[in-house]
């Protein structure tokens, strides 16, 4: 694994400092943390190390109490900066209506067209809060011009590249797995409501092409023939895989797998490990994977992350892993090091 | 052998039953847009025939059924607009009366003496519409990131607080008397709307229910309906799989405001009056009230269901008065109750009767009347699981 360590090899992902508190609990502490693309990245430790707590933190599901992380190259979860520029940004245009109004009435036109302008700077003014709810892509590039910075939302992670599964699988039970895949494929499909309604040519063409390329996504993960079973009548190791399925529709650059094998039997978890292998040639995707099965850890890494307590206490190759005795005491504990 | 797809039925009977019904859940997905105008046609067409056969004539004349019709089919829109909001996008909205108030104001306002304009009905139809959309996204817009109860809680907010504005703003709403004289709508072809003549009333309201009806199928079937549904079910791992939620059910709040906004219209033209009173928590309560015990999540259960509770609650308990009157039973004792059935008024207990329904209903069909597929798999899945093993241990 001697090119795994080649600093050459640009990041995909790069936490800095980053830490998060649940109230006193420190759950991830000034962890700094890298993943080169290309790579099986793997985040061992003990239970309650934080391992999942970094997942979401990188997700964009929850706020980090300090550091950032850093998405090919790009800040995208941190403090929020600036934040109280957005409300200005928020009534400037209806402020600039009104202000022609005012104008207007000076100017002696018509009253009407005063009074128009006013109902249309409110408009302006709903039209602009709902847009700051909403968040489309062009207006978090409105506030970065403002240098306003405001961390990724979960749909904008997905969006930039990153795909998941859940520790405690979270498919859509009442949905089928065709839908399931469907749903993670949301981001790459375009038809909006308007389409759906009309039913034009763009809906009709992405649900064929959409359907299709889910089924190849779920004969991917070996689900192939299950496509129309609700997600909660499948088998515990068939939903593990559909998760899977549904997390690489989105197309992801960097894949986070929470201990994918977790309750399989052997023979499932090898299936299950010479996927990963299979996802990162074919698919040329990053993954990083949380794992207690220190076999599937020291078969597909190509480097392994230690949390304890919240800290990195160790990174390296999975052989200079296994062999550090800070690793050791932290699975073990203490006195097992003599 | 135990089959891969299905658990094993209990008896041919019931496997047959359950063929049909899925073969008439999967036909709709085919040709959705002609089931619909072809189901709703014919619908349309039989139902002023059906009136005219005991016992039915009995009970009023065909053009005061009609008028009935066209009442509940105003029932059936709202509650087809709040399920998008409850039964697909699973938000708990108490508060929808709101949004039929103002799409019956915005068209007093655009069609009656009151404000001297006299805009058409049909282009008013979307201008209601519209309007209730904007003030959909001006409640959902800060609130739909609240989860669960406090949503409800805004809603229901929102709900009482509409209706004691058009009553207090009296300089532009003229208070509790309301707007009146309110202009029917014209159209040369189908012939006078009046309230006389409720034919035209009739067609217009199944027209539009058709067409909602064909849009709303529409969008349950998309890109758009499967986020709905994926945050019903988990709104967090909707939102890693890339739903931005906050619009997602912003869309559901806006479609389910303008549809009843659309009803409003409707309504406020068809009684030529509209007064704070008609808006209340009770239209709210009714509207979901039909939505679950139809079967939320489905479309056409829905609608059906909100045109019986309609017509139950309007001509079925009305009936039950004159017939207790017409029995003339003795008043009885039940213990230090005297029960006396001839002078009983059940419109009355109109709401008891709501209640004692969707107490029944949990307990016995908790996935509503008519659910959709998913629903049922939802609720039932327990007790099927159950009565699978038994087959097992019997076979
Ligand atoms: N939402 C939360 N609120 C409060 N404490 C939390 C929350 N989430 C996690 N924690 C705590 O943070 C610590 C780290 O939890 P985390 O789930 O990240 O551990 P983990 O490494 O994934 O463990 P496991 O191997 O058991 O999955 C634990 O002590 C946990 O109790
Ligand atoms: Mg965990």
């Amino acid at each position: 694994m001697s090119g795994a360590s080649t600093p050459a090899r640009p990041l995909v992902l790069r936490t800095i400092g980053l830490t998060k508190q649940f109230g006193g609990l420190v759950a991830v502490r000034d962890v700094d943390f890298e993943i080169p693309e290309g790579a099986i990245v793997s985040l061992i430790g003990p239970n309650g190390a934080g391992k999942t707590t970094m997942f979401n933190v990188i997700a964009g599901l929850s706020d980090p109490t300090s550091g950032l992380v850093e998405f090919l190259g790009q800040r995208m979860i941190a403090r929020p900066e600036r934040s109280w520029l957005e409300p200005v940004v928020w009534v400037v245009p209806a402020v600039v209506v009104w202000a022609l109004s005012y104008a207007a009435w000076l100017a002696g036109l018509p009253l009407v067209l005063g009074q128009l302008l006013v109902l249309v700077g409110l408009g302006v003014l709903i039209a602009t809060l709902i847009t700051a709810v909403v968040r489309p892509p062009w207006y978090g590039l409105l506030l970065v011009r403002f240098g306003i910075f405001k961390s990724a939302r979960p749909n904008e992670m997905v969006l930039a590249g990153i795909g998941r599964t859940f520790q405690n699988i979270r498919l859509f039970a009442n949905m089928t797995a065709l839908e399931n895949v469907l749903v993670g494929m949301h981001g790459q499909l375009r038809a909006n409501g308007l389409d759906a309604a009309l039913r034009t040519a763009r809906h009709n063409r992405e649900e064929v092409q959409g359907r299709s390329e889910a089924r190849r996504w779920l004969a991917y993960v070996g689900l192939r023939g299950r496509e129309d079973e609700l997600a909660r009548n499948l088998p515990y190791g068939d939903q593990r895989r559909l998760e899977i399925a549904r997390a690489l529709a989105s197309r992801p650059r960097l894949l986070l797998l929470d201990e994918p094998t977790a309750g399989m039997n052997p023979s499932e978890t090898s299936t299950m490990t010479a996927l990963f292998g299979k996802i990162r040639s074919e698919l040329n995707l990053t993954i990083l994977l949380i794992e207690h099965d220190m076999r599937v850890v020291m078969g597909v890494s190509d480097r392994v992350t230690v949390l304890d307590h919240g800290e990195k206490i160790a990174e390296g190759s999975p052989d200079e892993v296994r062999r550090d005795p800070r690793v050791i005491e932290a699975y073990l504990g203490k006195g097992s090091v003599a | 052998m135990i089959g891969k797809a299905s658990p094993p039925a209990a008896n041919p009977l019931r496997r047959t039953l359950r063929a049909i019904r899925d073969l008439a859940s999967r036909l709709p997905q085919r040709h959705q847009s002609l089931t619909v105008i072809v189901g709703m046609a014919f619908v349309t067409a039989i139902l002023p025939l059906v009136v005219l056969a005991p016992p039915l004539n009995g009970f009023g004349r065909q053009n005061d059924w009609l008028d009935g019709f066209a009442n509940a089919g105003v029932f059936v829109l709202l509650a087809m607009g709040l399920n998008v909001v409850v039964g697909l996008a699973g938000l708990l909205d108490l508060g929808y009366a709101a949004f039929f108030a103002i799409g019956a104001y915005t068209y007093a306002y655009g069609a009656s003496p009151f404000s001297g304009l006299d805009v058409p009905f049909w282009p008013m139809l979307l201008v209601g519409a519209a309007v209730a959309m904007v003030f959909g996204l001006l409640l959902g817009a800060p609130t739909l990131r609240l989860r669960g109860d406090y949503l409800a809680i805004v809603t229901l907010g929102f709900g009482e607080i509409v209706p004691v504005v058009f009553l207090n703003a009296d300089t532009y709403t003229r208070g509790t008397n309301g707007i009146s004289g309110v202009y029917q709508p014209v159209l040369p072809i189908v012939g006078n709307f009046g309230f006389g003549n409720p034919m035209p009333y009739y067609l217009t309201m199944a027209a539009i229910i058709a067409v909602a009806m064909i849009l709303l199928y529409r969008l349950q079937d998309s890109r758009l309906g499967r986020a709905w549904m994926a945050i019903r079910e988990d709104e967090l791992a909707a939102a890693s799989m890339g739903i931005n939620t906050v619009t997602t059910k912003l869309l559901a709040f806006a479609i389910g405001a303008s549809t009843s906004g659309l009803g409003g219209v409707f309504y406020a033209s068809k009684l030529s009056v509209v007064s704070p009173d008609q808006f209340g928590f009770v239209i709210s309560f009714t509207v979901l009230a039909m939505v679950v015990l139809g079967g939320m999540g489905n479309i056409w259960g829905v609608a059906v269901g909100a045109f019986v509770i309609y017509e139950l609650q309007s001509q079925g308990l009305k009936q039950l008065n004159s017939f207790f009157g017409g029995l003339g039973l003795p008043p009885f004792h039940l213990g230090p109750l005297t029960v006396d059935l001839t002078s009983i008024n059940f419109l009355e207990y109109q709401f008891l009767l709501y209640g004692l329904a969707l107490v029944g209903m949990m307990l016995l069909r908790p996935e509503g009347l008519f659910p959709s597929r998913r629903r049922r798999a939802e609720l039932r899945d327990e007790a099927d699981a159950g009565a699978a093993n038994e087959e097992l241990v019997q076979a």
